[in-house]
C-alpha cells in the first residue's frame, strides 16, 4: 500500500516502468484469453448452427443462433438419469464427506484424547501412502460396494486434505468461546455441532465446494466400479461418448443412442452441450470458491 | 485423596471418551485405507481373476522376478517408468513460472486488470479432464477449429490431429497441465508476496533501484523458501500421477508415449486381468513413494523446519 502512494507521489514513471508495465500487460492478457476462449467457443457452439461449427465458421461469435441442442439433448438416453446421479452423489457426498471430516478434524483439535498423536499421523499418512489401485479395488469389492450408489460416497467420507483445513482452522478459535458452554454441561456432540460448525462456516463453505468439485469431476470411480448403466454420471456418459468418436474416428457415423436421436442433433451437437452441462455448474459455483481459496491454500501450503 | 483418586479418573475417562467418539470415522480411515493391504498378497500368487486365492498357487517372489527377468515385462516397465519420468521432470521446468506470474501481475498497478486476470485463469484447475479432452477435441482435433481454419486456408498438409499423434506426447500433456494449473499454482505466491515487508521497498526505492533491480534483489529472494518448500514436497508425489489425464487423453496411438506408471498398473490390472503382476507392480510403486514422502519429508524439516509430521 504504501509502495503505491509512493509511486504515486512520483507521478512521472520511469522508462523502465512503462515497457515494464506493457510487457506484463500484453503477456498476461495473451495468457487470459487463451484460458477464456476455449469455455466461450464451446459456449458460442452450442447455439450455434452446426453445420457452421462443423465448417469452421464460428470462431468469435454464433451464427445461427438457436437453443435446440439444449433442448433436445436430454432426450439422449440414460442422460437425465445420468444427471440425477451426478447430482445426488455430489449432495450427499459433499455433505456427508463435509461433516464426517469436520467431526474428525473437532475431535482432533482435543490434545488429551487417549492416543491422538498416533491416530492422527496414521489418518495424515494416507495422503501419502495407498495400498495402490488394485488392492483398494479388491478391498471395495470384498465389501459390495462395486455396482453400488455407495461407492461414490463412502470411499471418500474421511477427506484427510479438507480434514486438516478445517483442524487448523478449529486450532486458531479462541478456546474460550467452547468453554463457556462446558461450565454449562454440553457434551463433545453438542459442542460440535451448537458451537464449532456455526462458527466455522467460512472454512466449512470453502472445504464444501472443494469436495462439490471433487464429486462432480470425478469419472473413474464410474470407470472402474460400475457396469450398470443406471448409476452412471455425467462426466462417465461425456467420457463414453468421447472415447466413442475417438475408436469410431472422425466423422464416420457411430451409435450414441441414435434412437433417440431422429431429431437435429449432430455428433458434435451432442458432445459439445453435454460438455456445456457438465461444465456450467462448475462455472457458476467458481465464483464462490474463489471468494474462499487464498484462505484455504494458505493453511494447506503450511501443512504441506 | 479419595477426591484427587476420582477426578483422575474422571480425566482418564475423558481422554477414552475422546478416542470413542473418533472411533467410528477413523474405522472409516482404516476400513478404506489400511484394510486393502490384505489385496498385497495376490502378489504373491499366480491369481487367475474369477478364481479364489486359495486355489491359486503360492509362487512367492516369483511375480517380481518375472516383472524384471521377462524380456516384454520389463520392456514395458522401463517405458511406462520413461513416461512419468519424462513428464515429470519436463513440468519441473515449469516450475518457476507461478511464481514469476504472481511477481509480474503483483507490480500491476490495476486492480481490475489483476482481478480479472486471477479468475480467469484459476477457472481451468476446476475442470475435469474429461472437460478439457472434449475442449481441445474442438480446438485442436482431426476436425477441430484449428485444422479447419488450415483446410480453409488451402494448407491440407498443415493438418496435424494434435491429440491422436504420438509426437511430443510428454509436451502436449505438460503444457496441458500448465494452461490447466499456472493460476491456481500462483496463488500460494500472491499470499507470500503480500506478506513481504515494505519497508525494503521504500528503501530501495529511495536509493534509486528500479522497479526489476527490486524484483531481483528484493522479492525473488524472499519467494525462493516458499519455491523450494513446494519443490520438494512435489518430490514425495512422483510417482502418484494419478489416471484422469492420462485416460482421458490416451489412445491407441500414443499408447506408448502416454502410459505412466498408474495407468500402466490400471491396464495391466483391469485391462488385461492380470491382477498378481499388476499387485507387484503396485507394492513396488506404494513403497518407493512412501520412501520419496519421508525423504522429501526430512529435508523440509532441515531446510525450513516445517515437515508434514
Amino acid at each position: 500500500m504504501a509502495m503505491t502512494v509512493a509511486v504515486k507521489k512520483k507521478k512521472k514513471w520511469s522508462r523502465e516502468d512503462k515497457i515494464f508495465h506493457a510487457v506484463v500487460y500484453i503477456i498476461f492478457g495473451i495468457f487470459t484469453l487463451l484460458c477464456a476462449y476455449p469455455f466461450y467457443y464451446l459456449l458460442i457452439c452450442t447455439v450455434s448452427n452446426s453445420q457452421m461449427v462443423d465448417m469452421g465458421k464460428v470462431i468469435l461469435w454464433p451464427e445461427g443462433i438457436h437453443f435446440r441442442n439444449y433442448m433436445e439433448i436430454f432426450k439422449v438416453q440414460n442422460l437425465g438419469n445420468a444427471a440425477m446421479i451426478s447430482v445426488f452423489r455430489t449432495v450427499i457426498g459433499t455433505t456427508a464427506s463435509l461433516l464426517a471430516s469436520a467431526y474428525m478434524a473437532y475431535l482432533f483439535t482435543k490434545e488429551n484424547m487417549w492416543k491422538r498423536k498416533l491416530w492422527y499421523r496414521m489418518t495424515v499418512i494416507t495422503m501419502y501412502f495407498s495400498a495402490g489401485m488394485i488392492p483398494v479395488y479388491l478391498n471395495n469389492q470384498m465389501l459390495h460396494l462395486t455396482n453400488t450408489f455407495w461407492i461414490y460416497i463412502l470411499p471418500g467420507l474421511v477427506s484427510v486434505y479438507n480434514m486438516i483445513l478445517i483442524k487448523t482452522s478449529i486450532e486458531s478459535m479462541p478456546a474460550e468461546l467452547e468453554e463457556s458452554a462446558f461450565l454449562d454441561g454440553a457434551g463433545y456432540l453438542k459442542r460440535f455441532i451448537h458451537i464449532v460448525l456455526p462458527l466455522q462456516k467460512p472454512i466449512l463453505a470453502t472445504v464444501a465446494l472443494f469436495i462439490a468439485v471433487g464429486h462432480w469431476n470425478d469419472f473413474f470411480t464410474t470407470k472402474l466400479y460400475i457396469t450398470d448403466t443406471k448409476l452412471y454420471t455425467l462426466q462417465y456418459l461425456l467420457y463414453e461418448l468421447l472415447n466413442q468418436i475417438q475408436a469410431a474416428s472422425q466423422q464416420i457415423e457411430y451409435e450414441v443412442n441414435s434412437q433417440a436421436l431422429a431429431s437435429a442433433l449432430t455428433p458434435t451437437g451432442i458432445r459439445l452441450t453435454l460438455t456445456a452441462i457438465v461444465t456450467i455448474p462448475i462455472m457458476i459455483v467458481y465464483p464462490f470458491i474463489q471468494k474462499f481459496y487464498v484462505k484455504g491454500i494458505m493453511i494447506g501450503a503450511v501443512k504441506g | 485423596m479419595k477426591n484427587l483418586i476420582s477426578a483422575d479418573r474422571r480425566k482418564k475417562w475423558n481422554d477414552v471418551k475422546l478416542f470413542l467418539l473418533v472411533l467410528p470415522v477413523l474405522a472409516v480411515v482404516f476400513l478404506f485405507s489400511y484394510a486393502p493391504l490384505w489385496g498385497w498378497s495376490f502378489a504373491f500368487f499366480q491369481y487367475k481373476p474369477g478364481k479364489s486365492l486359495f486355489d491359486s498357487a503360492f509362487v512367492g517372489l516369483e511375480n517380481f522376478k518375472v516383472l524384471f527377468g521377462n524380456v516384454v515385462m520389463r520392456k514395458n516397465l522401463i517405458r511406462v517408468l520413461q513416461n512419468t519420468f519424462g513428464i515429470h521432470l519436463l513440468g519441473y521446468l515449469f516450475t518457476p513460472l507461478p511464481m514469476l506470474f504472481a511477481i509480474m501481475l503483483s507490480e500491476v498497478r490495476g486492480t481490475k486488470f489483476k482481478k480479472v486476470v486471477q479468475s480467469i485463469t484459476t477457472l481451468p484447475n476446476f475442470i475435469s479432464w474429461v472437460i478439457l479432452f472434449s475442449l481441445t477435441t474442438s480446438l485442436f482435433g482431426a476436425s477441430g477449429l484449428v485444422n479447419t481454419i488450415f483446410k480453409g486456408m488451402g494448407a491440407e498438409h498443415q493438418v496435424v490431429d494434435f491429440l491422436t499423434s504420438n509426437k511430443h506426447v510428454w509436451l502436449t500433456q505438460v503444457l496441458l497441465q500448465q494452461w490447466k494449473g499456472l493460476g491456481w499454482s500462483s496463488i500460494i505466491y500472491f499470499a507470500a508476496i503480500a506478506g513481504l515487508d515494505q519497508e525494503l521497498f521504500e528503501a530501495a526505492q529511495v536509493d534509486g533501484a528500479g522497479r526489476l533491480k527490486r524484483i531481483w534483489y528484493i522479492t525473488i529472494p524472499q519467494l525462493i523458501p516458499t519455491y523450494f518448500v513446494l519443490l520438494i514436497m512435489s518430490i514425495g508425489n512422483f510417482l502418484n500421477t494419478g489416471v484422469d489425464q492420462y485416460l482421458a487423453f490416451g489412445n491407441a496411438l500414443n499408447k506408448a508415449r502416454i502410459e505412466v506408471l498408474d495407468l500402466y498398473v490400471y491396464n495391466l490390472g483391469v485391462g488385461s486381468g492380470q491382477i498378481s503382476f499388476s499387485v507387484a507392480v503396485g507394492i513396488m510403486k506404494s513403497l518407493v513413494a512412501f520412501a520419496l514422502f519421508f525423504f522429501a519429508n526430512t529435508i523440509s524439516k532441515k531446510v525450513r523446519g516445517t515437515s508434514v509430521f
